[in-house]
């Protein structure tokens, strides 16, 4: 190892805290906004250390009628926020799973066709079939509900592709013992791939959790009524920066409420997220 | 032939006949209805000309196509996308190589660093873009009342260029995490042999970074520049929606955004289908070369 010079680890503890003041100071700056008066806000530039409304402002904007965006409270909005991120999480490993195990420890005609076809997926993203897609959820009568939020997102050639790498490095004789012991597919499946599959898994999970919580285009087409929005659509809906009716202290309040809870899951998670980010990319 | 295949692979499997079919059907199902119908559906549309009501229809071959690359107004948004693009992976690249490389020197607080880096990755790109708007906004923004009182006259909301930088500050910040935790795993990968021996040989420091580290990071920051155009063309627009709109003047309005609005909110159909259809041409491009010439061996610690 090199020797670094005092002087140079110092420069680059430096840059490292201006960095991070970087990264870290829009979203410190809507905290601080969060908990200040509207007049406070309106009034730029704004006190860098938080002010006193912290209580009032966030129980205004959980609790209360002001807080509520054309008749939905914030808490309304989190939850299907919530409930769009974990079902896109939970349905992509779980039907990924699946394929992988069938195309992996099943010979069957047709095998590598729907290999392909499911690979191929990579290269449709929904801006590139936008309007049609949006016709299709009409006709199924999908738009603003849950199953039209989570279901069409669920189909992931990326997790399909980890798990299949991962599926191959098992050995066969693995899937050979099960057989003698007389374990059926379902058995081996349960007993054996799952438990193995654990860290695969939670790495996914998390990568998966930030992707659906932060959707934009998709909810933006499939939700219309504003109770069914999630929180980044209905932030947009609250923001006018022409309009001087901005409720700019309750806004900040959506805005933290809306980012906190994946930058809780990536911090905690942290392990597992690096892990799943360095992994799943194709 | 398949018996052949499963011998030379090794691979023991079930011998099961309707099973697989079942495993692979809800994703099959899900690909077929949500993708390929509509994708189908893209590819026909781009060739017919209908009224919005979608009453009448006819079906014109390349001549959507033809139109749309003829439009001046595409051109411009080809422009916008190639502008914004470039300048949000190169900004997003270099700031996070720079951090990177800070953080490979310091030994304390390191994990501590990395923690207080990745946040931004869990913010959406829309939520990145309306900070910056409320930091950087001209009547309450706190940090253009200071751009004003250096006497710069700033305005996002009428002035196109000021708009771009600030849409390029906003997608670029929130993918400095992503690139830095990728830069970290390439720097740890460099042999540390090899510069210790062109430490000894004499090399300083920027010598060594430029002619050793640099170079064997080609394969990262190449994987990188790939995954980072393509977050600049589709991910962002969310960002573009929620703080310019395209505007002022189209000058942000990125290929994306204006399939978004001529399908959705203007209602031409054959020349959204048919710019759809373009789109597809570019990621299918990029997914191939990423898959054909980038280098997968990117490993964390």
């Amino acid at each position: 190892m090199i020797g670094q010079s005092p002087l140079r680890v110092l420069i680059a503890h430096a840059a490292l805290i201006l960095g991070i003041l970087i990264v870290a100071f829009p979203i410190y700056y809507t905290f601080v906004a969060s908990t200040q008066t509207l007049q406070t806000i309106l009034k730029p530039p704004l006190p860098l250390l938080p002010g006193d409304q912290l209580w009032n402002n966030y129980s205004e904007a959980l609790f209360g009628g002001v807080g509520r965006i054309g008749g939905v409270s914030v808490g309304r909005l989190l939850l299907n926020t919530t409930v769009m991120a974990l079902g896109v999480a939970v349905g992509k490993i779980f039907i990924s799973i699946l394929s992988a195990y069938a195309i992996v420890f099943f010979r069957f005609p047709l095998r590598m066709t729907f290999f392909w076809l499911i690979f191929i997926t990579l290269m449709l993203p929904v801006e590139v079939r936008i309007l049609p897609t949006y016709k299709v959820m009409v006709d199924l009568g999908m738009i603003d509900t849950y199953a039209g939020l989570i279901i069409p997102l669920i189909a992931s050639a990326t997790a399909t592709l980890l798990f299949r790498q991962f599926f191959m490095t098992i050995p066969g004789e693995l899937v050979e013992a099960a057989r003698v012991d007389g374990a059926g597919p379902w058995r081996f499946f349960f007993d054996i791939l799952l438990p193995l599959s654990r860290t695969n898994i939670a790495a996914l999970f998390v990568i998966l959790f930030i992707y659906g919580w932060t959707q934009y285009l998709w909810p933006l087409l499939v939700t219309n009524s504003n109770d069914m929005n999630t929180i980044v659509i209905a932030l947009k809906k609250m923001v006018s920066f022409a309009d001087a009716d901005t409720q700019w202290h309750l806004v900040m309040v959506t805005a933290m409420l809306a980012i906190v809870p994946p930058i809780l899951v990536v911090v905690l998670m942290q392990r597992w997220f690096v892990r799943g980010l360095v992994e799943s990319e194709k | 032939m398949l018996d052949e295949e499963t011998k030379l692979t090794l691979r023991v499997v079930f011998p099961h006949k309707v099973l697989p079919y079942l495993l692979v059907a809800p994703q099959l199902a899900i690909t077929l209805v949500f993708f390929y119908w509509p994708a189908g559906q893209a590819l026909y549309q781009s060739m017919l000309r209908q009224d919005p009501f979608g009453l009448k229809s006819k079906f014109v071959w390349f001549a959507n196509f033809r139109k749309v690359l003829a439009d001046p107004a595409y051109l411009n948004s080809i422009k916008v996308t190639v502008v914004f693009s470039l300048a949000t992976a190169i900004v997003a690249m270099a700031v996070a190589l720079l951090l990177a490389v800070m953080a490979e020197k310091v030994v304390r607080g390191k994990a501590l660093y990395r923690t207080l880096m990745i946040w931004p990755y869990a913010v959406a790109p829309a939520i990145a873009g309306m900070l910056w708007l409320f930091l950087f906004n001209p009547s309450i923004g706190s940090l253009s009342y200071v751009l004003r009182s250096l006497g710069i006259a700033w305005d996002p909301l009428l002035n196109g260029s000021h708009a771009m930088i600030l849409l390029v500050s906003a997608a670029a910040w929130k993918q400095i995490s992503y690139n830095f935790l990728f830069f970290v795993a390439g720097l740890q990968a460099v042999p540390k042999t090899l510069i210790e021996a062109a430490a000894i040989d004499g090399a300083r420091e920027t010598k060594r970074f430029w002619t050793i580290i640099f170079p064997l990071l080609a394969p990262t920051t190449f994987f990188l520049l790939v995954v980072n155009t393509v977050y600049a063309l589709f991910d962002t627009f969310g960002i573009v929606h929620a703080v310019t709109g395209g505007g002022p003047g189209k000058t942000t309005e990125t290929l994306v955004y204006k399939v978004y609005n001529d399908g959705f909110v203007n209602l031409i159909l054959g020349d959204s289908a048919a710019q759809s259809v373009i789109l597809m041409v570019i990621v299918i491009a990029l997914t191939a070369i990423q898959f054909r010439y980038v280098e997968r061996k990117v490993h964390y610690g």
